[in-house]
């Protein structure tokens, strides 16, 4: 047993625990703690990605128990692949939020830690009912940083992001109880096991039980029907936490892939109907996603609209069920995150130094460093709208080609293309009216930080690296997408038991 | 059993939707605490309803009862409570900052 694999949960409650216990001293110590465990996640998601890219999945049981009695992590190329992707995120949003957001409410660095711990165990359990701790974990956590700042509009935003997502995870609950009514088991392996051999009787209530689980991920992820909450929460939240939140709709994401490649697969008589659900939406959410984007009057509410165009895309990709199009939405879901995350700190670094009109698309000063934050803004732009030669060109080119032997390709293709149009226009629209529609007089003199720049290149870069080394990373979303399609390898893995160390008694 | 178990779960949690669409702050809590008690009632049931069984599983006793919905449920309860109190600090911070107890900010129409 690899003790590692839970390092991704272990350092961010030790750290935000200990941050508890600092309370009393100085912001200094509370942020040397922060960030230090912060990039410390680095290297060690980097190091289980050359764990699990050997293609064996690595078993973590808890307290030793086998499974399925006990709970276990499970540590596989797509959880390697997210865990790695989190902390390069969180890392660069932490260190824009030491250029002074985090003195903007209480408490921030805590809460930043126990937002990774539940995004990270939401990634690595291999248990749905811990999967729904470490969701109302991840939640309570960002429930206080998206109010973090105080001020009317994150109030508002945040009593709307609150109220739903509890009933979200009442509904969860729900899906929970029914799968283990009639189950009578909620780890991941062992349902897998249990709803391929279900039985008639219970067939429809199993396949509600996926709808619902598919109902409380589409809201994490912001699917049509259930996504307009983001844009108000998303563009009101401080610029770091927007930054962190571009992983949050990946959590749903993530969790849609995991649960629908691994447990409600069922060819044999129609499947679970997910894939008549899943395409048709997430081809809704671009379209609004990009009327909303066209019609935003601000550049952080642009960037919102943009995540929900992303998600759609992401959900599109995953939705065709195949190999090429999970590895395309796999590429996708590294770019998108990285790219809008970057886009978040831009726009806050933008709307700063244009005094009171902040990031709106008026008519107004100029910045005080159009050189610097105009380049930015149009590397950001080209990656964004998926032109070459960025990784966002690439991810689109590879869904699309993906979508060529789907049924519903001319949708895909048709639907992908405008919205990527109207994206284009979007952008220019929102430069033009930033950089170069502009008043003589100059911006406010509040020149962008090392760090901040340090945390917004960094994140941007992304998508030039992405494109640098994209043999790498295809062939990663590759290997991937494969390990997904042949679950039996992951259920094999958790209940082989093989480190567990139980008396012969308990194994009967 | 099971129809008056379901009969109960169905009046809460009608009542916790009717109230959340009240869409006023003191409402809508009290909604999702009735939305609450009905799911954790429901989970509890998901383990299978028996008359006259133990309420522990003893060796000498026959008809176990399923341990696990009692700790998914109770699970389910501790964060329940841990939401419901943050629901209403922050409805008292929007009352402060909003000036209504609406949960848009303000009355509509």
């Amino acid at each position: 047993m690899n003790h590692w694999i839970i390092v991704p949960v272990l350092l961010p409650l030790v750290a935000g625990a200990l941050l508890l216990v600092l309370q009393g001293s100085g912001l200094a110590a509370k942020r040397a703690v922060s960030i230090a465990a912060t990039t410390a996640l680095v290297p060690v998601a980097m190091g289980l990605m050359a764990i699990a890219a050997t293609g064996e999945q690595q078993i973590y049981y808890l307290g030793d128990w086998p499974a399925p009695f006990g709970i276990v992590l499970v540590l596989d190329r797509l959880s390697a692949l997210m865990l790695a992707l989190c902390s390069v995120l969180a890392s660069a949003s932490l260190l824009y939020a030491l250029g002074g957001d985090d003195t903007k409410g209480a408490e921030f660095h805590a809460l930043f830690q126990f937002q990774l711990l539940g995004i990270n165990g939401a990634f690595l359990t291999g248990d749905l009912f811990n999967l729904f701790v470490f969701f109302e974990i991840l939640l309570i956590a960002s429930y206080c940083l998206i109010a973090h700042g105080g001020g009317r509009a994150r109030i508002r935003a945040a009593m709307h992001f609150v109220v739903l997502n509890l009933v979200g995870s009442s509904v969860f609950l729900i899906a929970l109880g029914v799968i283990y009514g009639t189950l009578g088991s909620l780890n991941m392996a062992d349902l897998a096991l249990k709803v391929a051999a279900v039985d008639a009787d219970s067939l429809g209530l199993v396949r509600v039980a996926g709808l619902l689980l598919l109902v409380v991920f589409g809201l994490k992820a912001a699917l049509l029907p259930l996504g307009f909450w983001l844009p108000p929460a998303y563009r009101s939240a401080t610029a770091a936490v927007a930054c962190l939140f571009a992983i949050m709709t990946k959590v749903g994401v993530y969790a849609i892939i995991r649960v629908h490649t691994l447990i409600f697969i069922d060819p044999s008589d129609g499947g679970f109907s997910l894939d008549a659900w899943l395409l048709p939406l997430a081809l809704a959410t671009i379209v609004a996603g990009t009327i909303g984007a066209l019609a935003a009057s601000e550049l952080r509410a642009t960037v919102s609209y943009l995540v929900v165009v992303s998600v759609g895309t992401l959900l599109a990709a995953v939705g065709l069920f195949s190999r090429d199009g999970l590895a395309a939405a796999l590429y996708y879901l590294v770019h998108s995150t990285l790219v809008v995350g970057g886009l978040f700190l831009l726009a806050d670094l933008i709307g700063r130094q244009r005094g009171e009109v902040g990031a709106r698309l008026d008519r107004s000063r100029s910045v005080y460093q159009p050189a610097l934050l105009g380049t930015l803004f149009f590397f950001a732009a080209v990656a964004v709208s998926g032109l070459p030669p960025l990784s966002g060109f690439a991810a689109k080119v590879s869904i699309l080609q993906a979508a060529q032997t789907s049924a519903a390709a001319a949708w895909v293709w048709g639907i992908m293309l405008t919205s990527g149009l109207f994206v284009i226009v979007t952008m220019s629209r929102a430069g033009t009216a930033i950089f170069w529609r502009t008043e003589d007089t100059q911006g406010e003199p509040r020149p962008v930080r090392g760090i901040e720049a340090l945390s917004t290149c960094g994140l941007l870069a992304g998508a030039l690296l992405l494109m640098v080394f994209g043999r790498q990373a295809f062939d990663y979303a590759q290997a991937t997408a494969e390990q997904l399609l042949h679950p039996s390898g992951y259920i094999e893995a958790v209940l082989a038991n093989e480190s567990v160390s139980t008396p012969a008694s308990m194994r009967e | 059993m099971e129809a008056l178990f379901s009969i109960v779960i169905g009046i809460l949690v009608a009542c916790g939707v009717y109230l959340v669409l009240r869409a006023r702050t003191f409402p809508v809590v009290l909604g999702l605490t009735l939305i609450s008690y009905g799911v954790n009632v429901f989970l509890f049931a998901s383990g299978g309803l028996v008359i006259g069984s133990a309420p522990l599983a003893l060796p000498e006793v026959l008809i176990h009862p399923d341990p696990l919905p009692q700790a998914l449920v109770l699970t389910a309860i501790v964060i329940g409570f841990g939401m419901t109190a943050y629901t209403i600090v922050l409805a008292l911070k929007a009352y402060g900052e909003l000036q209504s107890d609406h949960v848009d900010g303000e009355a509509q129409g």
